[in-house]
């Protein structure tokens, strides 16, 4: 910096030199110059800044202007880099492997956290807690479970619980509310037409409204999670999976699925969502994942969506007295279980700004701060937050969240957990919606994938 | 400087052609033999290259018998074969036929070259996407111009495992039949006049005429074509990846997808270094009978 300094000296004192000594020529020349050489400098001399890797969704636009706050108390910048989802994993993770530098704060999905810690990828932040008086108790325990420790439960922080989320549904209240709606689906099914309480419920209602025609168009069950490239149909199918109880591993024999993961309750999960798929779908919603679900649903095609809270905001926006969309948390089967979503916020390890970066986080803590961060649409994890009594009304699936996160539970968060779920995916989508062999054969060969990582390092 | 000028004098020509060609060389030495060499080394190892704390094992041909006993990668196989036989047989027909017609001399003939061309120079992964909205079952007009000449009803290309794999296959060759097309066309426009002529006056008809002169005189441009796709097909990865991201399933995955896979999102290196090989292989050894054979037709 003081290099610059100098250099900016020196070509000033030369401008003025030749503006006050040289010819015509060379005074118009300087002046002609001068602004060009003025805009060069100024990138060289503007205020510190921090770079942020997150998705490129909705609750990243409400970063960006909450953390217009923190530049104007601190005024260090920062700038953002927002990945689409479908190459979200591959970009950063490439990037972490790479010890890239062109992030100092990753907000990092809640499986990468192992890898994170593991590799050396996201710094240890115990002492910066214990040094800024920053106490998890303060946030929500299975937001900190989920997005902060590793080992799992350990008091190893890698993370601060930044967005809390899991899957969740919305529906059409407006056709669910009309009278000959009602009065039909009640002759046919012996109950209300009414939020499910059950995953058996929530199928006949959307096989109820498949191929209805409403208003002239014809409207379509569910838009479920069926993408095959990234992580959509796990997202998904894990919905049910969790409902009906199921465990990846035995808990007394860790990386040990067989018996747990392929059990007979799980394979009729895996049955049911194929026949959710198969009886309240679109046409052509083979490959859907968030964005395509919410198109899907915004298009009054479907009357129901499976999607992330983070999107629930947007969707209710258009709808203020809540007549159109209602949202209800993931409906119970044999247990209430809710697929997790959410990430945490990390220093990355390769940054040379960890000490800004670690500052960021400690302005994020604040409680005000988290406050406002669900105001303008995030999800906050703090206990100040969720605990407050105006906050189950400040939202229509206020209330949702709350119970959600009470029941979530995540994928594998293993270092290795890309491969995987890369299994996970294609054996689900060859069976869900290719319909080639059968629930437990595809059960079976994702442990077989599995187990064969788990030797790989050394677990098995 | 004297003494530079009297030695650079001294250079043979040998000298300086060596000279000349040094740069290329190293670069390809560089860029493609020595990658390759440490594929191969890389292949008999267990290395993963997000995992570089953990030590590289040599495992021997481990790697190998594990891809090759494995069901799943004779499936991507298989697929790989599919979408190239069919690919490649629709394109020469249809290429040769277009070549055929195009040879003629009639009104529009230009404009009508011009727009067939047109699909090659698109990028493979736009036809992708586009051919993704002409295939959607609800707006696409695909399924619009199959449900106008018979009422299937609505019916997901991309989501059926059994149409999926045939949907890539039209989109290849709706994308590089004018590849074929043009090749055939140089072919068809080489073939001299006075050979008709003979036939003409020898009273051979219009079959024979093709059998006997125009068929043999294209065939070499045929088969250069075929080579040319081949090697393209094999290693096909950008349309097919937009088009249905090697689903539903894995009913589209080519190997090569299969292979970015298993090389970029498990990180198994080692064993990914194995797979490349042995479609390295493949694809050379196949390759390289094609090449003779093809030379033994350009030399009958």
């Amino acid at each position: 910096m003081q290099n610059n300094h100098f250099l900016i000296k020196t070509i000033v004192i030369i401008f003025i030199r030749l503006i006050n000594g040289g010819n015509k020529m060379k005074k118009i020349i300087s002046l002609i110059l001068l602004p060009f050489f003025a805009l060069m400098f100024s990138t060289n001399v503007k205020a510190e800044s921090l770079t942020l890797g997150w998705a490129a969704w909705d609750p990243a636009n409400a970063l960006v202007e909450l953390s217009k706050e923190f530049t104007a108390e601190t005024g260090i910048e920062m700038n953002f880099e927002f990945v689409d989802w479908t190459s979200y994993a591959d970009r950063m993770l490439n990037e972490l492997n790479n010890k890239g530098k062109t992030f100092d704060l990753l907000v990092g999905d809640s499986q990468w956290i192992g890898g994170g810690a593991v590799n050396g990828h996201y710094v240890k932040l115990n002492d910066f807690f214990d040094r800024e008086g920053i106490s998890m108790n303060d946030f929500s325990d299975a937001t900190v479970y989920a997005y902060s420790t590793w080992p799992k439960g350990s008091e190893n922080y890698y993370a601060l619980p930044l967005m809390g989320d899991a899957l969740a549904w919305a529906y059409r209240k407006d056709w669910f509310d009309r009278p000959e709606l009602q009065s039909e689906f009640k002759s046919k099914h012996g109950y209300d037409l009414g939020v499910p309480k059950t995953w058996t419920e929530l199928h006949d209602m959307c096989s109820f409204f498949q191929g209805r025609e409403i208003d002239g168009v014809v409207r379509y069950g569910a838009a479920l999670n069926t993408e095959r490239g990234s992580e959509g149909i796990t997202m998904g199918v894990t919905a049910a999976m969790y409902a009906w109880g199921m465990e990846y591993e035995d808990p007394n024999n860790p990386y040990h699925s067989d018996g747990f993961f392929n059990a007979p309750n799980v394979v009729e999960a895996v049955d049911f969502y194929k026949k959710m798929y198969e009886d309240c779908s679109p046409p052509g919603h083979s490959n859907a994942y968030m964005g395509e679900n919410l198109d899907a649903y915004s298009s009054g095609q479907v009357a129901f969506q499976m999607n992330w809270y983070a999107f629930w905001p947007g969707v209710a926006k258009g709808d203020k007295d809540g007549r159109v969309t209602g949202f209800f948390a993931n409906p119970c089967q044999e247990i209430c279980a809710a697929t997790l979503g959410g990430q945490g916020i990390s220093v990355v390890n390769y940054s040379d700004k960890k000490e800004l970066a670690q500052q960021y986080i400690k302005w994020f803590a604040k409680p005000d701060i988290q406050q406002k961060w669900w105001d303008l649409g995030g999800y906050s994890c703090h206990k100040d937050v969720l605990g407050s009594p105006d906050f189950v009304k400040s939202a229509v699936y206020a209330q949702g969240f709350l119970d959600s996160m009470g029941i979530v539970k995540d994928f594998w968060q293993e270092p290795s957990f890309v491969e995987l779920l890369i299994p996970m995916q294609e054996n689900m989508h060859d069976y869900i919606v290719n319909g080639k062999g059968s629930a437990k054969g595809a059960l079976d060969n994702i442990i077989e994938e599995w187990e064969e990582v788990f030797e790989s390092e050394g677990k098995l | 400087m004297k003494k530079l000028v009297i030695k650079s004098k001294g250079l043979s020509d040998k000298a300086i052609g060596w000279l000349f060609i040094a740069p290329t060389i190293i670069l390809l030495l560089l860029i493609n033999v020595y990658p390759l060499i440490y594929a191969i080394r890389m292949s008999f190892t267990n290395f993963y290259a997000n995992k570089l704390t953990q030590v590289v094992k040599n495992v021997g041909l481990k790697n190998y018998y594990k891809i090759l006993g494995k069901e799943a990668i004779w499936e991507k196989m298989q697929i790989t074969a599919h979408f190239m036989f069919w690919t490649l047989s629709l394109q020469i027909i249809i290429g040769l036929s277009l070549a055929l017609l195009l040879n003629k001399k009639f009104k529009g003939n230009e404009l009508l070259t011009t727009t067939i061309v047109l699909p090659m120079m698109l990028s493979p992964a736009v036809v992708g996407v586009f051919w993704g909205y002409l295939y959607n079952p609800q707006v696409g007009l695909f399924t619009y111009i199959v449900n106008f000449f018979y009422d299937f009803g609505s019916f997901d290309m991309l989501g059926s495992g059994t149409l999926a794999p045939w949907a890539i296959v039209i989109v290849d060759t709706w994308m590089w039949t004018p590849f074929t097309m043009l090749i055939c066309l140089a072919g068809l426009r080489s073939i001299p006049g006075y050979l008709y002529e003979a036939a003409e006056v020898d009273r051979a008809s219009k079959w024979q005429q093709f059998v006997y002169i125009t068929l043999p005189s294209v065939l070499p441009f045929l088969l250069l074509a075929l080579l040319f796709r081949g090697i393209e097909n094999f290693k096909m990865f950008d349309m097919v990846m937009e088009l249905t991201g090697g689903g539903p399933g894995s009913m589209t995955e080519l190997t090569s997808m299969n292979l970015k896979r298993e090389a970029f999102e498990k990180w198994k290196t080692g064993y990914s270094s194995a797979y490349a090989v042995i479609l390295f292989v493949t694809i050379f050894g196949f390759g390289n009978v094609y090449v003779k054979v093809m030379n033994k037709v350009k030399d009958r």
